[in-house]
């Protein structure tokens, strides 16, 4: 003991910060804020550092080669010792800095932590959250399959739509005409060297904002912030309410920061790494790229938009977002910092969370794209092939061979891209049904050139028997009287 | 000593000593700069597109639309796999040709075909296109892209070698006569 304490003196007396360090230690924070609401920021920096080790530890055997990237990935899964592991510690480790972040960030809000004096930190809060994103895309292209490569297509196709210089920013994000070798290596040097630069830059402006101005005191309704007062304030605060930081409430940012790391292992160790998927072979075209969890509902809400929406929506809606977050502490600098005086405050969060989550669910369950082998893979279920004439039998046929079922579901079976058919004949006349499948619209397509006449009649038989069997199909009245009743009465025995 | 405009001399030497540091700082800025747009520079954007072939025109057979593969003209030799790009050759009428890219036009994922139902299908976004390339159905808002062709000597040749996005003009040839 004795030899260690005298290290310590000699190298204090030559580094002279054990005061500095001590002071900072032992500052005085509100009492109330010693809570477990304040956990988050320090539990995303402990994420963080895990990712820097695990990092580290993938670039001893990761090959940022777009002819081997992929292969050196298998090798840390299955030839070194634990390399699983830490793929799985760096790749669970990136979803949960995104998640923590993101509560960190509503936490913040929702105490109003913005207000003055403390808009730069959250100004850096904000970057910090980008530049975490940006880890998690770039990390994503990093693990080189066909996921990351398809990707990389949709982020070259959204920079592309950029008005006048789009073309050009594409050859600078892929580094050459192609996603291929260039690409891969200016991702690597974006994620290991450019983003970590600028998130440590980040993080030690926040963390000294945060020592520097204090942390953010406990809301109380009805305690307004006013530029005027509010450091008095602060400082009669901590002086007569505040105990110092180590140890009032750094054994709760300890505690929450070990609950997290011990989580992430368990996730880690019980779902192993992420991937890769297929190899990066842009000829292998069997696959439906996906992205990674938290740009999920990203991918959803481009199904969604309408084609005259999207690029102005990709273009403008980041940069409105990114600005709102930027001017929130300047435009509500003041005032109220409680959430139960601030309704507004609530929506948003509630609003952006409903949004995202349903988006999210929206994009894993892909109700939007055909499912591909319905056709030859889902049988029609057999109630609906039962007591059918054998026209409508045939037209059954026509509905797998000509892959209806890929975009309609039948008993909840099948495509869900287009409507279910099991009651289309109550919603469609035997007219409608005719014009939807030869001229489509409504964002099917028009079927009239790929059906002969036998075809379009045999599968608007089949579609014409689709009603529950106490509901009468649709008829239009009028067709009766216009054909005359000897025709009328052939045709409304068939739909 | 000081100037009788104030500045020490002390000071005015600071203040060259910044001023030499900024011309270095700009002097070292244009090669960076360069460098890093290397990528768009102007003789390398003209010299991404050239003619490729496709390989004999009978693996083509009327009437049917076939997978193709490429090796992409612009190459490095650790590009591995991804230098490799597909496409879908439709041969019309046993004479003329229509080579469509692999990428859907809306966010570039691999468009299938479905020789049933005659359409290309998109496994991202469930966009649609017809048999000729153009919009069926979905997000997308336009056809297919379209590769310039040529037939030489019993072999099929594109014009290809920069991946096609929509907000390339250079990608717009529908309409436009094929060469050859």
């Amino acid at each position: 003991m004795r030899l260690i304490s005298s290290i310590g003196e000699w190298l204090d007396e030559r580094l002279q910060l054990a005061s500095s360090i001590r002071e900072t230690a032992e500052h005085a924070v509100p009492r109330k804020s010693a809570s477990w609401f304040y956990v988050f920021g320090s539990a995303a920096f402990a994420v963080f550092m895990l990712q820097i080790v695990t990092g580290i530890l993938l670039a001893l055997i990761y090959v940022p080669s777009a002819g081997q990237a992929w292969s050196s990935l298998q090798t840390l899964n299955h030839n070194v010792a634990l390399g699983w592991y830490i793929r799985a510690l760096h790749g669970w480790g990136s979803d949960f800095m995104v998640a923590i972040v993101l509560i960190h960030m509503v936490q913040v809000f929702l105490f109003g932590a913005y207000k003055y004096p403390r808009e730069l930190t959250w100004v850096m809060g904000v970057f910090l959250l980008l530049v975490t994103l940006g880890m998690a895309f770039s990390g994503q292209v990093l693990r080189f399959d066909q996921d990351a490569y398809w990707g990389l297509g949709i982020g070259a196709s959204i920079a592309s739509r950029v008005p006048l210089v789009g073309p050009l920013m594409v050859n600078l994000l892929l580094g050459g005409p192609i996603i291929a070798g260039a690409t891969l290596s200016r991702f690597f040097a974006l994620h290991v060297f450019v983003i970590p630069g600028l998130l440590i830059a980040f993080v030690s402006v926040h963390l000294l904002l945060v020592l520097k101005l204090g942390i953010n005191e406990w809301p109380m309704p009805g305690r307004l912030v006013r530029k005027a007062t509010y450091m008095k304030e602060y400082h009669e605060l901590t002086s007569k309410d505040g105990e110092p930081f180590v140890p009032g409430a750094i054994w709760k940012d300890l505690f929450f920061s070990a609950l997290i790391l011990f989580s992430l292992a368990l996730c880690a160790y019980h779902f192993g790494p992420f991937g890769p998927s297929g190899p990066p072979d842009p000829t292998i075209i069997q696959t439906a790229p996906r992205p990674d969890f938290f740009f999920l509902w990203l991918y959803a809400v481009l199904s969604y938009l309408p084609a005259s929406m999207e690029t102005p929506a990709l273009l403008i809606g980041p940069v409105v977002g990114v600005l709102a977050l930027l001017l929130l502490p300047f435009l509500s600098g003041e005032g109220e910092k409680s959430w139960r005086r601030r309704p507004l405050a609530v929506l948003t969060v509630l609003l952006a969370a409903v949004a995202l989550g349903t988006f999210t669910h929206l994009a894993q369950h892909t109700p939007w794209s055909p499912v591909m082998d319905a056709w030859s893979g889902i049988p029609i279920p057999d109630q609906f092939l039962q007591n059918r004439t054998a026209l409508e039998r045939q037209g059954a046929l026509v509905f797998q061979v000509k892959q209806c079922h890929n975009c309609h579901s039948l008993a909840n079976e099948g495509g869900k891209r287009g409507p279910a058919l099991d009651s289309v004949a109550v919603r469609l006349t035997q007219d409608q049904l005719i014009r939807q499948v030869i001229q489509g619209g409504g964002n099917m397509p028009a079927y009239g050139k790929n059906l002969t006449p036998a075809e379009t009649t045999a599968l608007v038989a089949f579609l014409g028997s689709l009603h529950p069997a106490g509901q009468a199909p649709a008829r239009d009245a009028s067709r009766t009287i216009a054909l005359g009743a000897a025709t009328g009465a052939a045709t409304s025995s068939s739909p | 000593m000081t100037l009788p405009t104030g500045l020490s001399r002390r000071a005015l030497l600071m203040n060259l000593g910044i001023f030499f540091n900024s011309l270095v700082a700009v002097i070292l800025a244009v090669p960076v700069v360069r460098y890093l747009l290397s990528p768009v520079a102007r003789g390398r954007r003209d010299g991404y597109d050239s003619w490729v072939t496709l390989g004999a025109l009978d693996q083509f057979p009327s009437g049917e639309t076939r997978l193709a593969t490429y090796r992409n003209p612009v190459v490095n030799s650790w590009d591995g796999d991804t230098a490799d790009i597909a496409c879908w050759v439709r041969n019309v009428d046993g004479k003329s040709f229509q080579v469509f890219a692999i990428n859907c036009a809306h966010l570039g994922c691999p468009v299938r075909w479905f020789p049933q139902s005659s359409l290309f299908m998109c496994p991202c976004h469930g966009g649609a296109y017809y048999q000729d390339g153009s919009r069926a159905s979905g997000p997308p808002e336009r056809g297919l892209f379209e590769y310039h062709y040529k037939i030489d000597g019993g072999k099929l040749f594109i014009r290809a070698g920069e991946m096609p996005t929509p907000g390339q003009a250079s990608n717009i040839v529908r309409g436009i006569q094929p060469c050859a």
